[in-house]
């Protein structure tokens, strides 16, 4: 699908005060898993982009619906493996054959055969690692705020319910049109979560970088 | 997609008899159902029983480390090792506690990497299990090496003596093996932990479990964008450790290997003791969670399917145990080798026949039961044979050890050991502390994967995945009154 959108200012006029309400995000409910993934197709589709899904378990193929990129931890974890490896080898072959040649028992001072326990061990060790490293890091994990975390249905997540967000710094944002289209994809309890304006202008990116295209 | 479904979870049988797949979960509960569930066990106070099995328990694993520190005050001249026989209880124990760990990593990575869904109301359980065993394991060792305040030579470090440590020897691969899966396993554990603990954090009312639930939680949202990253995640970390489990027990198996003593030098032994490590495993798995299940009333969720699938893991690996046993002594026959030969005949009427027996008993006789269906179904039956199975592997481990070094080469050097009273206690410590932690995770951390058997539950999942419609199909199976 075509999409269009490199409008890079929010719809929404800035605010005068600093304690005003401001929009964050127009947030709906949905019960049944089917109508989520519909909908998350259907926002996507429309070219919304500062949208997200929370539910309490992965939902298969709702990342595809939402245009979710595939992710590249996988590479950043090749990548540790690597790390670990050479490490590995560097130290084994450094320390015994290099810097402390010790004979014992006549065994050669370096050989990849006897290398490789450590060889193994320092590379799954390390791909571990770069995989939780780089988990968090592409999450943007840990955090201690979240811009929702005040919303009940956001709360609910983790329990048993599926929320679509559209957050308000979305090019495509309105908060009729947005509103109406949760509303028309089957959600319950469509409404927008709100924030003092000083909240909201520290809205973190909910993208990922591997999400950017 | 729902014929293809409908073969799969109705099977013919020859006798055209069609016969429904037992579900996983029982009592068609809710997502919501599932929370309460689990935090309910978080959330509620601690009742006496359960205060007065911790006071038990820890009172054993004080008594352990109070045991530990005498050794470490006064020397390992407290143990019963003598000369020829430098191993003794401790090292048994290490490889008993090591491989007691196996089963949970099999189960929460080998069993992920081929999709039993059946594993996803263990695998919590198992993985806790895995890590606290692991931490036992890794305190003999240490102890053992005698002067504990030195144990950071085993690390290479760049250091003033210009020394390093010895890539060589199969005791520091050891080292890289056990420390590899301790940490390994404790971020497989935790990372599967986030999500729950984030369920947990937004149920609980007490303000400081919130504040704990929500530290540990990291700030999980449940967002679909970090679910993506997150499978990923998991899946290359069972990919991890389904090799890594395999040579852990490898590498330990290595320590005797290396050596040229007969009994030890054969290359069977790494296959063996990983067979063994799963074996063992599963019994103590099984042990643990037959108390579990009564205990915090999870029998919903830990099904008699799950109880039977282990029991057919266990049979499994115990006959490949007692084939291993036997190949053994096959081999140490026909190898004609005459140490090779008198070690084995030894084993079996020598000074240890009675633990060489006992283990046959406990290891290649018991899970036979586990034949009969009716008997694999009977908890009272499965808790014995587990328990049976638990002390039977200990034995191995003992078997190993003590008999090859007490008659070795030299008639001259023979010997004969028995333990003193310190090292049964620090190995009765060891169970303490492994109860102690185990009985802690139990009450305070999600003891069962909550967003893993929600994703597994009937219509968790959209119609158009393959997961989804099978699960689908369950519920409308079920709900005829199949």
């Amino acid at each position: 699908m075509e999409r269009t959108r490199k409008v890079t200012k929010s719809n929404i006029p800035p605010a005068h005060d600093a304690m005003e309400q401001r929009p964050v995000a127009t947030v709906a409910e949905f019960r049944d898993v089917n109508a989520l993934v519909a909908a998350a197709r259907a926002v996507y589709e429309r070219g919304y982009t500062r949208f997200d899904c929370y539910t309490p378990y992965p939902v298969h193929g709702l990342d595809r619906a939402m245009g979710v990129r595939r992710t590249i931890l996988p590479y950043i974890s090749f990548l540790g493996g690597v790390t670990g490896l050479a490490s590995a080898l560097l130290l084994q072959w450094w320390t015994g054959g290099y810097d402390y040649r010790l004979n014992i028992g006549g065994k050669p001072f370096f050989a990849i055969q006897f290398s490789v326990p450590v060889d193994f061990e320092l590379t799954v060790l390390l791909c571990a690692f770069f995989t939780l490293f780089g988990l968090l890091g592409l999450c943007k994990l840990p955090t201690w705020w979240h811009p929702l975390q005040g919303d009940t249905s956001f709360r609910r997540a983790t329990d048993d319910t599926f929320v679509v967000a559209i957050f308000s710094d979305d090019p495509r944002y309105t908060i009729t049109d947005t509103e109406e289209l949760l509303r028309a994809m089957g959600g319950t309890n469509v409404h927008v979560h709100t924030a003092p304006a000083t909240q909201s202008a520290i809205l973190q990116p909910v993208t990922t970088p591997s999400d950017e295209q | 997609m729902s014929t293809t479904t409908a073969v799969q979870t109705a099977h013919l049988r020859s006798d055209g008899i069609r016969f429904e797949r037992e579900p996983l979960v029982l009592g068609n509960p809710t997502h919501h159902d599932i929370t309460t569930k689990i935090a309910s066990i978080a959330e509620g106070k601690p009742t006496p029983k359960y205060l007065l099995a911790l006071s038990f328990t820890a009172a054993i694993a004080a008594w352990g480390v109070g045991c530990i520190l005498y050794t470490i005050l006064i020397g390992i001249g407290v143990w019963g090792l003598n000369n020829p026989i430098g191993w003794g209880w401790d090292i048994t124990n290490f490889v008993f506690w090591i491989g007691i760990g196996h089963a949970g990593t099999l189960i929460s990575a080998i069993l992920f990497l081929f999709r039993q869904k059946w594993r996803t109301a263990i695998n919590r359980s198992a993985e806790a299990m895995t890590i606290f065993a692991v931490i036992c394991a890794g305190l003999f060792p240490l102890i053992h090496v005698g002067r504990i305040w030195f144990a950071y030579w085993l690390i290479p470090y760049p250091n003033q003596m210009q020394m390093w440590t010895n890539f060589r020897s199969p005791l520091e691969w050891d080292v890289f093996a056990v420390s590899t899966y301790l940490t390994v396993s404790l971020i497989f554990w935790f990372l599967g932990m986030v999500p729950d603990l984030a369920t947990l954090r937004d149920v609980v009312t007490n303000k400081v479990a919130k504040r704990l639930y929500g530290f540990f939680s990291l700030g999980w949202s449940g967002s679909m964008r970090h679910w993506h990253h997150y499978e990923m995640a998991y899946l290359i970390l069972a990919g991890l450790s389904t090799p890594l489990v395999l040579s852990v027990h490898s590498v330990v198996s290595l320590d005797f290997t290396a050596g040229i003593l007969p009994g030890w030098h054969t290359t069977i032994f790494p296959p063996y003791f990983v067979a063994g490590a799963i074996f063992s495993g599963f019994a103590m798995v099984m042990t643990l969670l037959v108390i579990t299940r009564e205990v915090l009333d999870l029998k919903e969720l830990i099904t008699m399917k799950h109880l039977e699938n282990m029991n057919k893991i266990i049979l499994a690996t115990g006959m490949m145990v007692g084939y291993a046993y036997a190949m053994e002594f096959f081999i140490a026959q026909y190898s004609g080798n005459p140490y090779e030969a008198f070690v084995f005949i030894n084993r079996a009427t020598g000074d240890y026949a009675w633990a060489y027996w006992t283990m046959v008993l406990c290891n290649v006789v018991s899970p036979q039961v586990f034949w009969s269906r009716r008997l694999r179904r009977n908890v009272p039956v499965m808790f014995i044979v587990s328990i049976l199975v638990n002390i039977g592997m200990w034995f191995e481990r003992f078997t190993i050890i003590a008999t090859s070094l007490h008659h070795d080469f030299l008639p001259a050097s023979w010997g004969y050991y028995t333990p003193t009273w310190v090292e049964v206690s620090i190995f009765a410590g060891t169970i303490g502390i492994f109860l102690t932690l185990f009985l802690l995770f139990a009450k305070y951390i999600p003891v069962i994967a909550i967003a893993e058997v929600k994703a597994i539950l009937p219509g968790a999942q959209p119609q158009h995945s393959h997961h989804g419609a099978d699960a689908q199909s369950h519920q409308v199976k079920h709900s005829t009154g199949a």
